[in-house]
C-alpha cells in the first residue's frame, strides 16, 4: 500500500475577479521513495505541498477526490486529529530559516516543542533534540541549543529546521525549496544531510523545487507542474526522454559547459498546456 | 452616464486631466465599498453643510435666550427639540452655530500646520546633513511636549480665546507631519527621476515643491484627517477649561462646562454638546481610517 | 556559525545605543527648558505685580524688578533660571505660597496612582481584545473591537467623565463621587507613599481601601478605556503581522495547538513593539489626566496645573509643564531602550 494517495487535488482562492484555481486536479501516489515536484513560481507546487498538510492559507479551499495518508482520509480531519499527524507523522521543511524559525525563542525550545507537543517528557525531549542536532552535523549542539535563530548562519538555521522536522521520525517529509535560500556551497552539504536522514529512516519525501537538475539528481521520480497541473511524470533517470515541450524547454535552459549558445534559448509557454 | 464612467475608467487616458480624474474616480469607487468610511464621510459632509447654512437651519437665536419663559426646558419641549440651557437659549440652535467654530478650528489648524510640517519635513529630508539634524531635533523637542499641556501653556501665555487656541493647537500639531514628510522624502530623494530633474538644472526649491511635495501629500492628508478628531477634542478640552472660545460663543466644549453646574437636575445641557463632539470626531476618525485604506499604497497588498 | 565575538559586539552596540539615546534626551530636554522659559517670558501677567501687589510704590516695584533679575539680558536670566531648576527650585507658587517643587511632590502621587490603575486596566483588556480581533480578522468580533476602539478615540474624556458621574454616582449610587477619599475615612490611614490604594492595603485599613477604590474606579476605567482603544488597535495590527509570518506555519507543521501558536508564539513576538506602545500610553496618561482630574476633582498634577492656569500662577504652570515634559521624555527614552533590549531582530540588523 502506498504512503500517500492524491487524486484530483484542487486548491482555490477567492478573488475579486472570482475564484482562482492555483492547483487544478493534481494526482499522484507516493511510497517510501523520493518524489520531486518541479515547476516555475506560481505553478502550484508549493500549494500542493501545503494542501497535503492541510495548511492551505485562510480564504483558500482544498478539495480532492482522494487524499489519504497511510489509510487515513485527510479530507475531513478535525483540528485535533491534524495536530496528531502534523509534526509526528508528517512534516515540512520550509525555504528560509530566517523566517521559518520563531525569532524570539531559543532554538532548543523550538526543537523540544515538537516532542513535548506529542507527549514526551522534558528530559526525554531535551535528550532527543540534542541527539538530533548532532545528527544534522552540528558540532556544538549544547550551544546551538541555547542560541536564538538570528545568531545562526543560513546553513545552520536550515539544519536546525531539518532537525526539528525529522526529530519525531515522521513517515512523510515535504521539503519546500529547502536549499533555495542558501549559498551554493552549503546547499550540497544540507542536501546530503537531508538525503541521509531520509534514507536511514525510510521516510517518504516530496522534494519541491524550481531546479530541475537538482531534483533529478536527488529524487527517484519527478513531477513537472505547469499552471496548477502535472504536465509530465518521469523517472529521474529518464529525464532526457521527456516528451512534454515545457519539460524540454526547462531542460534546454540548463547551461552546458562545452557549448557556446547564442542567442540564449527562452522558455516557450503555450496556452494549451494549461488546459 | 455610462459614457462618463467609461471615459473615467479608460485604460488609455488621452490627457493628463483624464488620467488624474480617472485616478480620483477609481479611489472613490474603492472608498465607496467601505461602509463605515462612507458613514464617516456623510457625518463630515453634514457638519460642513450645517456650518454653511447655520443661520437658516437654527430655529432660535444662539446667543440670546428668554430668561423668563424658556430656562432649562427639557428636550422635546415644543419648539426646543434638544431643550434649553440656564439662560433660556435653544441648545439645538447653539449646536448648529457651534459647528461653525468646530469647523473653523479644524480647517485653520489644517491650513496652518500642514504646510509647516510639509515644508520642514521635505526640506530636512531633501538636504540631509546638518539641516536635517537641526530641523528634526526641533521637531523632536516639540513632539516631546505632551500636546495638551503645551497647548495649555501657550494659551496661558497668549491669553484665552479661540484664535489663540487655534495657534496653540497648530504649534503642537505640525511635528508628526514633518516626520512623515521627511520619511517619504528620504525614499524619493535618491530615485532616478529626481536625479534626472536635477540634471535638467531644476532648483532645490522647484524639486521639493513640484516633485517631492505632491508625492508626500496623500499620506500627509490621511494623517491630517486622522488627527482632526484629536484636534476637535483638544479644542473642546481647551473650551471646557475656559481657555478656548469665550462666552457667549456657542463652542461645544464650553457648553459642556456651562452645563456641568446643574448636571444632576438638568442633564441635557451638558449631554447634548458632548454628543455633538463625539459624533463629529467619530466621523473624522471613520473617514480618516477609510482614506488610509484607500490612499496608502503601503497598505495595499 | 555561532559567532564567538557576537556577545562582545552586541555589548558595544548596546552601549553606543545608550549613549546616543542619552545625547538625544539631553538635547530634547534642553529644548524643553528653553521653550518653557520663553513661554514664561511672553506671558502678559506681570511677574513683579504678582510679588509686590498692585498697591506698591514705584520704588518698591523697581526693587522687586531688580531682585527678580528682570533687568538683565534674556540669556543671563535663562542661565540663572536654569541653575535654579537644576537645584529643584521652580520658585514659589502665588496660589499656595509654598515652593512649587514641594507642591508638585505632594500632588504627583495622586496622578501616578490614577495613571497606573488606568494602564493596568487598559493593558489587561486591550491586549486580549487586540489578539482576539486579529485572530478573527474581518469577523464580527473584529468589527466590534474596532468600533469600541473608535468610540474611545472619538469621545471627549471630560464629557465621558461627567456622564459617568451622572449615571454611576448620582443616579445609580454605585460608586463614590469626586475626590480621592471621603473625609470620614481620611484619618483611618497615614499617606506614606501617597498612593492611597497601597497605603490603605499596607496598613490594613480595608474600609478606607474600599472607599479609595470606589473613588478611583470610574476615572481609572475611563482613562483605561482611552488607552485600551490605542493598545487594542496596535495589538491587532502587530498580531496580524506576526500571524502572517512563516514561523507560524512552522508551528502548525509541528502540530502545536492553535492557542499556543497565538498566545505564546505570535504574542511573544508582538510583545516586543507592544512594550513601546504601553510605555507611550502610560506617558500619555500621566499628561492626559488634566481634563479627567478637573472633572473628578482629583488632587493631582493635572488639577494643580489647571488651577494655577486659571489663577495666572505662571511659575506653577511652568514647573508643572516641565515636570510632565520630563516624565514624557523619560518614558519615551525608556521604551526606546527597552525595545532595543528586547528585540533580538534589531540587534541582528545593526
Amino acid at each position: 500500500m502506498s504512503l500517500l494517495d492524491v487524486e484530483n487535488l484542487r486548491v482555490t482562492f477567492p478573488t475579486r475577479q472570482g475564484p482562482a484555481e492555483v492547483v487544478r486536479g493534481v494526482s499522484f501516489s507516493l511510497g517510501r521513495e523520493r518524489l520531486g515536484i518541479v515547476g516555475e513560481s506560481g505553478s502550484g507546487k508549493s500549494q500542493t505541498g501545503r494542501a497535503i498538510l492541510g495548511l492551505t492559507p485562510a480564504p483558500g479551499v482544498t478539495t480532492a477526490d482522494r487524499l489519504s495518508f497511510d489509510g487515513i482520509d485527510l479530507r475531513n480531519l478535525g483540528a485535533r486529529q491534524w495536530r496528531g499527524l502534523r509534526g509526528k507523522r508528517m512534516s515540512m521543511v520550509m525555504q528560509d530559516p530566517k523566517f521559518s524559525l520563531n525569532p524570539v525563542m531559543p532554538v532548543g525550545k523550538q526543537l523540544m516543542e515538537v516532542l513535548r507537543t506529542h507527549g514526551a517528557s522534558r528530559a526525554e525531549a531535551r535528550e532527543k533534540s540534542l541527539a538530533m542536532l548532532e545528527a544534522v552535523q552540528i558540532r556544538d549542539p549544547e550551544r546551538v541549543f541555547r542560541a536564538y535563530p538570528h545568531e545562526l548562519s543560513g546553513g545552520m538555521g536550515q539544519r536546525v529546521m531539518i532537525a526539528m522536522m525529522v526529530v519525531s521520525e515522521p513517515d512523510l517529509l515535504i521539503a519546500d525549496e529547502p536549499t533555495s535560500a542558501l549559498d551554493v556551497t552549503i546547499q550540497i552539504e544540507v542536501l546530503r544531510i537531508l538525503d541521509r536522514l531520509v534514507t536511514d529512516r525510510g521516510m517518504g519525501l516530496i522534494f519541491i523545487s524550481h531546479d530541475l537538475r537538482l531534483v533529478s539528481s536527488f529524487c527517484d521520480r519527478v513531477l513537472v507542474m505547469y499552471a496548477g497541473r502535472v504536465v509530465e511524470e518521469l523517472k529521474a533517470s529518464e529525464l532526457h526522454q521527456a516528451q512534454h515541450p515545457y519539460t524540454q524547454g526547462l531542460l534546454n535552459c540548463l547551461p552546458q559547459i562545452d557549448e557556446d549558445r547564442y542567442p540564449l534559448p527562452t522558455l516557450d509557454r503555450d496556452a494549451s498546456w494549461a488546459e | 452616464m455610462t459614457m462618463t464612467r467609461d471615459w473615467l475608467l479608460s485604460d488609455r487616458p488621452v490627457s493628463r486631466r483624464q488620467a488624474r480624474l480617472g485616478q480620483i474616480y477609481r479611489t472613490w469607487l474603492d472608498f465607496r465599498t467601505n461602509g463605515l468610511a462612507m458613514f464617516g464621510f456623510l457625518i463630515v459632509l453634514a457638519l460642513v453643510l450645517v456650518a454653511i447654512f447655520a443661520p437658516w437651519l437654527a430655529p432660535h437665536d444662539p446667543l440670546l435666550g428668554d430668561l423668563n419663559h424658556t430656562r432649562l426646558l427639557p428636550p422635546l419641549s415644543e419648539g426646543y427639540l434638544l431643550g434649553t440651557d440656564d439662560q433660556g437659549r435653544d441648545i439645538l440652535s447653539r449646536l448648529i452655530h457651534g459647528s461653525r467654530i468646530t469647523l473653523a478650528v479644524v480647517a485653520l489648524v489644517a491650513v496652518i500646520a500642514t504646510p509647516v510640517g510639509l515644508l520642514v519635513g521635505t526640506t530636512a529630508g531633501y538636504f540631509g546633513g546638518w539641516v536635517d539634524t537641526v530641523l528634526m531635533r526641533l521637531t523632536d523637542i516639540v513632539l516631546a511636549f505632551p500636546k495638551l499641556i503645551l497647548a495649555l501653556a501657550f494659551v496661558a501665555a497668549l491669553g484665552p480665546g479661540i484664535e489663540n487656541a487655534i495657534i496653540a493647537i497648530s504649534i503642537t500639531a505640525w511635528p508628526p507631519y514633518a516626520r512623515l514628510a521627511r520619511a517619504e522624502t528620504l525614499t524619493i530623494r535618491n530615485s532616478d527621476f529626481i536625479a534626472a530633474t536635477k540634471l535638467q538644472g531644476a532648483s532645490a526649491a522647484r524639486i521639493i515643491w513640484k516633485h517631492i511635495v505632491p508625492l508626500c501629500l496623500s499620506s500627509v492628508i490621511v494623517r491630517v484627517t486622522l488627527d482632526m478628531a484629536g484636534i476637535i477634542l483638544t479644542a473642546a478640552g481647551l473650551g471646557f477649561l475656559g481657555l478656548g472660545a469665550q462666552p457667549p460663543q456657542p463652542e461645544w466644549g464650553a457648553m459642556i462646562a456651562g452645563g456641568r453646574n446643574f448636571l444632576v437636575d438638568y442633564w441635557w445641557v451638558a449631554t447634548m454638546p458632548g454628543l455633538a463632539i463625539f459624533t463629529v470626531s467619530l466621523g473624522f476618525n471613520l473617514l480618516g481610517d477609510g482614506l488610509r485604506d484607500v490612499l496608502d499604497p503601503k497598505r495595499q497588498k | 556559525m555561532v559567532s564567538n565575538t557576537l556577545g562582545g559586539r552586541r555589548g558595544a552596540l548596546w552601549l553606543r545605543k545608550i549613549a546616543s539615546t542619552l545625547g538625544t534626551v539631553a538635547v530634547t530636554f534642553l529644548g524643553l527648558l528653553i521653550v518653557t522659559f520663553l513661554i514664561g517670558r511672553v506671558v502678559p501677567v506681570d511677574p513683579v505685580l504678582s510679588v509686590v501687589g498692585d498697591r506698591a510704590t514705584q520704588a518698591q516695584y523697581d526693587a522687586a524688578y531688580q531682585a527678580l533679575g528682570l533687568d538683565r539680558p534674556l540669556v543671563e536670566q535663562f542661565w540663572i533660571w536654569l541653575q535654579k531648576v537644576f537645584q529643584g527650585d521652580f520658585g514659589t507658587s502665588n496660589l499656595t505660597t509654598r515652593p512649587i517643587a514641594q507642591d508638585i511632590a505632594r500632588v504627583f502621587p495622586a496622578t501616578l496612582e490614577l495613571a497606573t490603575v488606568s494602564i493596568v486596566i487598559g493593558t489587561a483588556f486591550g491586549i486580549p481584545m487586540g489578539v482576539w480581533a486579529a485572530v478573527r480578522q474581518g469577523k464580527l468580533v473584529d468589527q466590534v473591537v474596532r468600533v469600541v476602539g473608535l468610540v474611545g478615540y472619538s469621545a471627549p474624556v471630560f464629557w465621558l467623565g461627567l456622564m459617568g458621574l451622572l449615571l454611576f454616582y448620582f443616579k445609580l449610587d454605585l460608586i463614590s463621587g469626586p475626590g480621592r477619599v471621603d473625609i470620614s475615612y481620611e484619618y483611618d490611614f497615614t499617606p506614606r507613599t501617597g498612593l492611597f490604594l497601597l497605603d490603605t492595603a499596607m496598613q490594613g485599613a480595608w474600609g478606607a481601601f474600599g472607599n479609595v477604590f470606589s473613588h478611583i474606579i470610574l476615572p481609572a476605567s475611563l482613562l483605561g478605556y482611552l488607552s485600551l482603544a490605542y493598545i487594542s488597535r496596535m495589538t491587532r495590527s502587530f498580531m496580524l503581522n506576526e500571524l502572517a509570518q512563516e514561523y507560524i506555519t512552522t508551528a502548525r507543521v509541528k502540530g502545536v495547538p492553535e492557542w499556543r501558536i497565538i498566545w505564546v508564539q505570535a504574542l511573544r513576538n508582538a510583545a516586543v513593539p507592544l512594550v513601546t506602545v504601553v510605555a507611550l500610553s502610560y506617558a500619555n496618561l500621566l499628561e492626559g489626566s488634566v481634563l479627567t482630574e478637573t472633572v473628578f476633582a482629583w488632587p493631582g498634577l493635572g488639577q494643580y496645573l489647571t488651577n494655577s492656569l486659571q489663577n495666572a500662577d505662571m511659575n506653577a504652570v511652568l514647573g508643572g509643564t516641565l515636570v510632565i515634559g520630563a516624565i514624557f521624555v523619560g518614558l519615551n527614552m525608556f521604551s526606546d531602550l527597552l525595545y532595543t533590549l528586547l528585540d533580538a531582530r534589531t540587534r541582528n540588523r545593526t
